[in-house]
């Protein structure tokens, strides 16, 4: 079968590769209908994520239809039509029974690795190297779904692929990131970053209830999305001092929660952004936490700090002082999938929302170097590319 | 060349060591003996009197980790502290006027990879390799959400141990409390032993021992403690051996590979999947475009 394989830094080539098996009895054999590449999957394109192989087959947003299902998968069909989660779960440890399923226990086999970097393991991921487990990825014609008792949503009839697609990551991102807000009526949510789960981010925030949303980019027509959605917009190379223009826009006071939707490859002017960039490139610091320092100082006194943003290592230059002595709380993770998936389908069945919104590039599986490259440089104002295999 | 310098610092890190205290003194010497000429060539602006400071330290690093074989892992670690303190200078220095910025780049750059290696080289050290001959205890925990008790009967039956137990190849229960124990060995030579229980309180521990004439000498206990709050129940595990020296202490060192405490606690996370989940979580099989369905580096390192 055809997959998108990482080979390092800026090297992806679709090769042919031989199709997945049932390996476990809880799994099942995907045949994938569409995929998607994730910001996310932009670090490892950067080549900022330790522990990757070459030859990993990449992709966590992904669905299809079930061909073959394991001897333990009882409530799922050869036939049916599913949407896949991108974190691994068993269902049944400590963390999955508290709903925090990207941090199931059992799902990792790499956990011990993982410990390593980060004092404990979180749950397998697809596509994600090595450190989340190492398993292929859905940017494939098949994939293998382990514990797909438990990750898989059936998809109803009425909904096409693409309002179904974002199920399996950046809407329940961007839904978790808002509620992670704790939002209260009269709110001010800001927004770091229009990507594409900055913008699910916007559109969350105001189901939640939020009373105005800000987005903040530099990007034009990512500005124009978040506009779009409802957002006022401040592009943040056109003011003087961003902090000032939040201050400026919510009485003095700030934001009520700031959400870091960028992550740690962050974009920047002035020296801060040289400062982290040089020590990035000679491994001082892994991650570049532009956006997450200035939401710290940006938010309200007693307000809420979320990062569905990802980070994997280390960060330099925090405003801890700011955090403790303004009493900010930070709430951030992987989002716990399995938690939204289903609430959130509904959602988008009623026509509350059609996430579809975001896709700006449609591309066969065969060109998803191609895809990763302009969605990397934001050429021809990529903001989603979806792949048909 | 990276690849070489991890190897070496796995197989070797006296060796490095060694060679970054000849590297302090060299180092240090310049900075004592030619402080102007040292400052200009990194384009920094430096006092001579302060670039003899950081000199003396480079050479009481250099001369502390080759002579004190049983202390390098501290000479290490002040070798870390002063490349922080020579970073912070780097640093200053590239903010003050007249510097010559692309050679404080390029001094920084350097600093920045010594530091590496220092760490690196520290961390490896204070790590404590199996050793052929070393007695060795090995302990770790894991929760699993089941009861004392039919975790207890799972482990009772040593016969279960190779389902999560990478290492061993097979457990023969001889009764009267005696098991016969195979372990898997590099190039299919095995190490065999006989255990005997010493002490079994139901639901709550096992204890065995091997016997005279083992290949290796070795001992263990597994406790079952109910976690508080009804969240099931804690087992911790202690392995104690004491291989002889000689081929099959060597074999034994193999087995065990470097970080005895990393194989436990992979079988420990094996037992708890299996126990919660029905199944062993594994990649092993999957597509990759690359010859092994693993990744040998990554993934092999971890489970194997």
């Amino acid at each position: 079968m055809k997959a998108n394989c990482w080979y390092g830094k800026h090297d992806m080539r679709v090769e042919d590769v031989p199709e997945p098996k049932i390996l476990n009895p809880r799994d099942a054999i995907v045949r994938v209908t569409l995929s998607a590449i994730c910001g996310s999957d932009l670090h490892l394109y950067d080549g900022f994520v330790p522990t990757m192989e070459k030859g990993d087959i990449l992709g966590h947003e992904f669905m299809g239809e079930v061909v073959e299902v394991g001897s333990a998968v009882k409530n799922l069909q050869v036939g049916d039509r599913v949407v896949v989660p991108f974190c691994i779960s068993c269902g049944s440890c400590f963390s999955c029974q508290k709903g925090l399923f990207s941090l199931c226990e059992n799902s990792n086999p790499n956990a011990v690795e993982a410990e390593l970097l980060w004092g404990h393991s979180p749950a397998g991921l697809f596509g994600y190297s090595h450190l989340t487990g190492g398993y292929a990825g859905g940017q494939a014609q098949y994939v293998r779904v382990p514990f797909a008792d438990v990750g898989p949503v059936k998809v109803p009839e009425n909904l096409r692929d693409e309002q179904a697609l974002f199920i399996s990551d950046i809407f329940p991102t961007g839904y978790m990131a808002a509620e992670n807000c704790n939002i209260q009526p009269g709110d001010t949510i800001a927004v770091w970053g229009c990507g594409p789960v900055g913008q699910m981010t916007i559109r969350s925030a105001y189901l939640l209830g939020a009373e105005r949303v800000i987005a903040i980019d530099r990007v034009p027509e990512r500005l124009r999305m978040a506009e779009d959605g409802g957002a006022e917009v401040i592009n943040y190379e056109e003011v003087d001092s961003l902090m000032e223009e939040l201050k400026d826009r919510t009485g003095g006071r700030g934001p009520d929660a700031c959400v870091d939707a960028v992550g740690m490859e962050a974009n920047g002017h002035g020296m801060q952004y040289r400062y982290d960039r040089a020590k990035q490139a000679i491994m001082l610091e892994t991650d570049r936490p532009i956006a997450l320092r200035e939401a710290m100082l940006s938010c309200r006194n007693g307000g809420t700090l979320s990062v569905p943003g990802v980070y994997g290592g280390f960060i330099d230059k925090i405003p801890f002082g700011s955090v403790m002595n303004r009493s900010l709380t930070i709430k951030t993770g992987q989002t716990h999938m399995q938690r939204y998936m289903r609430p959130l389908l509904e959602r988008i069945q009623k026509g509350e929302i059609d996430p579809s919104f975001v896709i700006t590039h449609r591309m066969d599986l065969e060109d998803a170097p191609e895809g990763y490259k302009i969605f990397k440089d934001k050429e021809d104002e990529c903001i989603k590319v979806v792949l048909t295999p | 060349m990276q690849n070489r310098l991890r190897k070496s610092l796995k197989s070797n890190p006296e060796q490095i060591a060694n060679a970054l205290g000849w590297f302090s003194i060299g180092l240090g010497l310049a900075e004592i003996l030619a402080p102007r000429a040292l400052s200009r060539l990194i384009g920094a602006k430096a006092s001579p009197g302060v670039v003899r400071l950081y000199g003396a330290r480079e050479v009481a690093c250099g001369i502390g980790l080759l002579s004190q074989a049983q202390e390098k892992e501290r000479w290490l670690k002040a070798r870390v502290a002063g490349d922080a303190l020579d970073l912070f200078a780097l640093g200053n220095a590239m903010t003050s006027n007249g510097a010559g910025r692309g050679r404080l780049a390029l001094a920084t750059a350097a600093v920045a990879g010594v530091t590496a290696v220092d760490t690196l080289c520290a961390a490896r050290m204070s790590r404590r390799p199996f050793h052929k001959g070393e007695p060795l205890t090995v302990r770790k925990s894991i929760t699993v959400g089941r009861g004392a008790e039919e975790l207890y009967r799972f482990w009772r039956d040593f016969e279960q141990l190779p389902k999560f137990m990478n290492h061993l190849q097979a457990v023969s229960d001889l009764g009267n409390g005696r098991s016969h124990w195979v372990a898997k060995g590099p190039a299919g030579v095995n190490v065999e032993w006989d255990a005997q229980i010493i002490e079994d309180k139901p639901n709550e521990s096992i204890a065995w021992t091997s016997l005279a004439g083992s290949d290796v000498d070795n001992a263990g206990e597994v406790r079952f403690v109910p976690a508080p709050g009804g969240r099931g129940t804690v087992i911790r595990v202690e392995l104690r051996y004491n291989p002889p020296a000689g081929k099959v202490g060597a074999t034994f060192a193999k087995i065990l590979g470097e970080a005895p405490e990393k194989q436990v606690a992979v079988d420990l996370l094996r037992f708890k999947q299996m126990i919660e989940t029905g199944e062993i979580a594994r990649t092993e099989g999957q597509p990759a475009g690359r010859s092994h369905s693993t990744s040998r580096r990554f993934d092999d390192f971890v489970r194997a």
